[in-house]
């Protein structure tokens, strides 16, 4: 049976079909939708964790017990494994193991554009990278018959074009999902020192029969088309290089990125006068290359930075300018992601611009609050950053700095890493006021379950962290449960809490709009008494705009959240319906 | 059915593009061909620019649309479909919902509207314009604008009418069919 599939999805069909049982990630775009689609295979226990470290440490677990097992994640949430995964590398599997990256070139939901194919290199980890849904598929399947045959956990390397584009994929069954055996085996899964010196020798030669492998690799593939101008390529960028140059190239195309061959790369070479490597990101086939003294062109040519397009190839290559293009002859507005109409971090970030505080901002639909107009968060670094780096903040200028600084993080992102850093301010007499914005469920990533909903992936109920409890237990003594959309009680929560020589946690707690359970009625209006004061305007809604100078609310935008009827110190605005 | 085109789907996070794009990518493999879509999910989705590409034919490589290679596009905004321009291949053809929805710079008064948008599309593509929610209120719901779209747009495909039909079918829920079919029709004959 064809189906038409997104490359997340046929990585879940790849890891159904392969005899997956176990399945334990974190959501991250473009990485989410693979877990979301575990789901619909009832063979396969899923789990959202709280974070990537312990997923993948679930999932090795699950592989020593003997089990096909899995966790995905985008190319920053590999930075929060790589603990666990260096040493995996060692330990090798039991089951087959194999870690889903999914990079994010051009930005398009992250705070950097990192190449995951260094991990590979540095973990000695194998890593495989599809270019279209049939490939996702098969490469999953792939890497569990290698995990398994070479005691080797495996990446799966995906990017933004590959997990969200769909094309066809052929269904087959399911098969080989027994578990395997266990047997206590310390000296290859207990990895004390003694122990490792003897792994790390394994891994190395590993590694040489995995370089073997790739030599004759079916998934390395040789195309020709009798050109002297050879392409060596990978992954999307395979088939931007495909689309642009047709038969007028010949094409290398690495299916496994990590260990990749010698001699097939220097046979190739050799049958070509021109050698281009078209790869988006860092230069680490062309590295590869360079290092078997081929002269090939790769980033003279090509970007750093951001995706390819099939144009900008065929320019690079051929010379060739492409279709003509009608440019714009006028400046047009950007339009920039905004905060949803009812958004409940509209009303926190209205109270902590108008009190002037310094904001430690952290990762999900809130990074928005740092955008005109709320313009109110000073730092964004990594999940969980905010509590640490105020705390850090702090000790660099001091209590008075501390007083008039917060952090913001949404409830998944407090569970994932925020935690942590609350125990570093109470541990070590920090006095920071954090703010978790808990809007009942993961926002960002399309709304998956966490620790504080009380449900599981599969929307089983299950028992519910509560916040107030746990920043308690850690030795917080203030901790405030406040409403962000009843305004003048929030902004007296922030300054009596900031103000404390003290650690505070305040919990704003309102739903997010989007979630089916949140039923805000009828719509707000202004009424003709409007004094065009434009204060509602400093809510940044993206149902109220300006119509002939005054202030107007869009009716087929707004919500009827009501926000905005507290804002306007006249009494002018209204919800009606 | 030979003919292979790129079509460019572009509109505002929220208005329902994804949908419109399956719907479109579905019909596709339903008539036998090679197809391939790309969406954009996470971040733009909260009420930024989003694109995606539906890419049919014999044979598809990348699925993303170039500048200057869109056959198609359909845009569901009016200022996204101006801002879309430079992907349309000369003498394409541009389908425009007639809705305004005002960024974010904008509605702080930092940048204009700009004026005209249809008019100037006018000039230089084939362009049709739709009022596509008072047709979607028609068929019964205003959340059926993506429908219509697509009804507009299925006349310029080699698509037949009934693997449109089957494709919604099964697509959307089942209490939701007659209203989307209806939808689908007002736009399908819209310039008969």
């Amino acid at each position: 049976m064809k189906k038409l599939m997104l490359g997340n999805a046929a990585v879940a069909r790849g890891a159904y079909e392969a005899g997956v049982r176990v399945v334990s990630s974190y959501p991250g775009t473009p990485s989410t939708e693979i877990t979301e689609n575990i789901v619909q295979y009832n063979e396969i226990y899923a789990e959202w964790a709280p974070n990537e470290k312990v997923a993948a440490e679930v999932a090795i677990g699950a592989s020593i017990g003997g089990a096909r097992a899995m966790s995905c994640m985008k190319h920053v949430g590999l930075n929060v494994m790589a603990d666990p995964v260096f040493t995996v590398s060692y330990t090798g599997v039991n089951g087959g193991l194999v870690f889903c990256v999914a990079d994010d070139q051009g930005m398009h939901s992250s705070q950097n554009e990192q190449d995951s194919r260094h991990y590979a290199e540095a973990s000695k980890i194998p890593m495989l990278e599809p270019s279209d849904s049939a490939e996702c598929k098969e490469m999953t399947k792939l890497a569990y018959t290698l995990s398994e045959e070479y005691d080797c956990p495996m990446f799966l390397r995906l990017s933004t074009r590959v997990s969200h584009s769909q094309s066809i994929v052929e269904l087959e069954e399911r098969t080989g999902d027994e578990l395997k055996e266990y047997k206590k085996d310390p000296a290859k899964y207990v990895m004390m020192p003694g122990n490792a010196i003897k792994r790390h020798v394994f891994v190395e030669e590993r590694l040489r029969r995995m370089e073997e492998y790739a030599e004759t690799a079916p998934i390395n593939k040789i195309e020709d088309n009798g050109s002297k101008i050879g392409i060596i390529s990978a992954g999307i960028a395979y088939l931007y290089a495909k689309e642009a140059l047709g038969d007028k190239a010949d094409y290398l195309k690495l299916g496994m990125v990590y260990p990749m061959p010698e001699k097939l790369i220097q046979d190739f070479a050799a049958k070509h006068d021109k050698i281009y490597v078209v790869e988006e990101l860092d230069p680490v086939i062309e590295t590869h290359c360079k290092s078997l003294g081929i002269n090939v062109i790769g980033k003279e040519a090509f970007t750093l930075l951001g995706e390819y397009t099939p144009r900008m190839i065929a320019k690079a290559v051929l010379g060739e300018d492409g279709e003509e293009i009608t440019e714009l002859t006028e400046q047009i507005p950007v339009r920039p992601p905004v905060m949803c109409a009812g958004c409940p971090h509209r009303g926190t970030f209205y109270v902590l611009k108008k009190l002037g505080l310094n904001v430690c901002g952290d990762i999900g639909c809130y990074t928005l609050g740092a955008v005109a107009p709320l313009s109110s968060i000073d730092t964004t670094i990594c999940m969980g950053a905010s509590v640490s780096a105020a705390l850090g903040m702090a000790k660099a200028r001091g209590d008075e700095f501390a007083k008039k600084t917060v952090s913001v993080i949404g409830d998944s992102t407090f569970i994932h890493s925020g935690i942590t850093g609350l125990i570093d301010i109470v541990y070590n007499k920090g006095i920071n006021t954090v703010i978790i914005l808990d809007n009942s469920i993961t926002g960002m990533t399309g709304h998956q379950d966490n620790p504080t909903t009380g449900y599981t992936i599969r929307g089983e109920e299950t028992k519910q962290v509560n916040l107030i409890t746990l920043c308690k237990a850690v030795g917080v003594e203030n901790v405030v449960v406040a409403d962000p959309f009843d305004l003048k009680e929030f902004e007296r929560v922030v300054k009596e809490e900031t103000a404390k020589d003290e650690p505070s946690v305040i919990i704003a707690q309102r739903p997010c709009a989007l979630l089916k359970t949140v039923k805000y009625t009828g719509h707000c209006k202004i009424s003709d008494d409007c004094k065009n004061c434009k204060l509602c305007m400093k809510l940044g809604c993206p149902a109220i705009s300006l119509k002939d100078g005054k202030p107007y609310i869009d009716e087929s935008q707004c919500n009827g959240c009501g926000l905005c009827t507290g804002v306007c110190p006249f009494n002018c605005i209204k919800k009606e319906g | 059915m030979s003919h292979s085109k790129n079509i460019m789907i572009v509109g505002v996070g929220g208005q329902g593009t994804l949908l419109a794009s399956r719907i479109l990518g579905n019909a596709v493999i339903g008539a036998g061909l090679d197809v391939k879509v790309s969406e954009v999910h996470g971040m733009s989705q909260r009420g930024g620019s989003v694109v995606t590409y539906v890419k049919y034919g014999e044979k598809v490589q990348s699925p993303i649309v170039d500048k200057g290679s869109a056959d198609i596009i359909l845009a569901f905004e009016e200022l996204e479909a101006y801002r879309a321009l430079p992907y349309l291949k000369k003498g394409g053809r541009m389908i425009v919902n007639t809705q305004q929805i005002n960024p974010m710079p904008v509605i702080i008064g930092a940048a204009e509207y700009p004026e005209n948008i249809c008019e100037k599309l006018q000039k230089v593509c084939d362009l049709t314009t739709v009022d596509a929610a008072s047709l979607a209120a028609q068929a019964g719901s205003i959340k059926a604008v993506n429908v219509v779209l697509i009804g507009v747009m299925a006349t310029s495909t080699d698509i037949p009418y009934e693997d449109w039909i089957e494709t919604i079918r099964n697509t959307v829920p089942p209490k939701f069919v007659d209203l989307n079919i209806k939808a689908f029709d007002l736009g399908y004959n819209l310039n008969k």
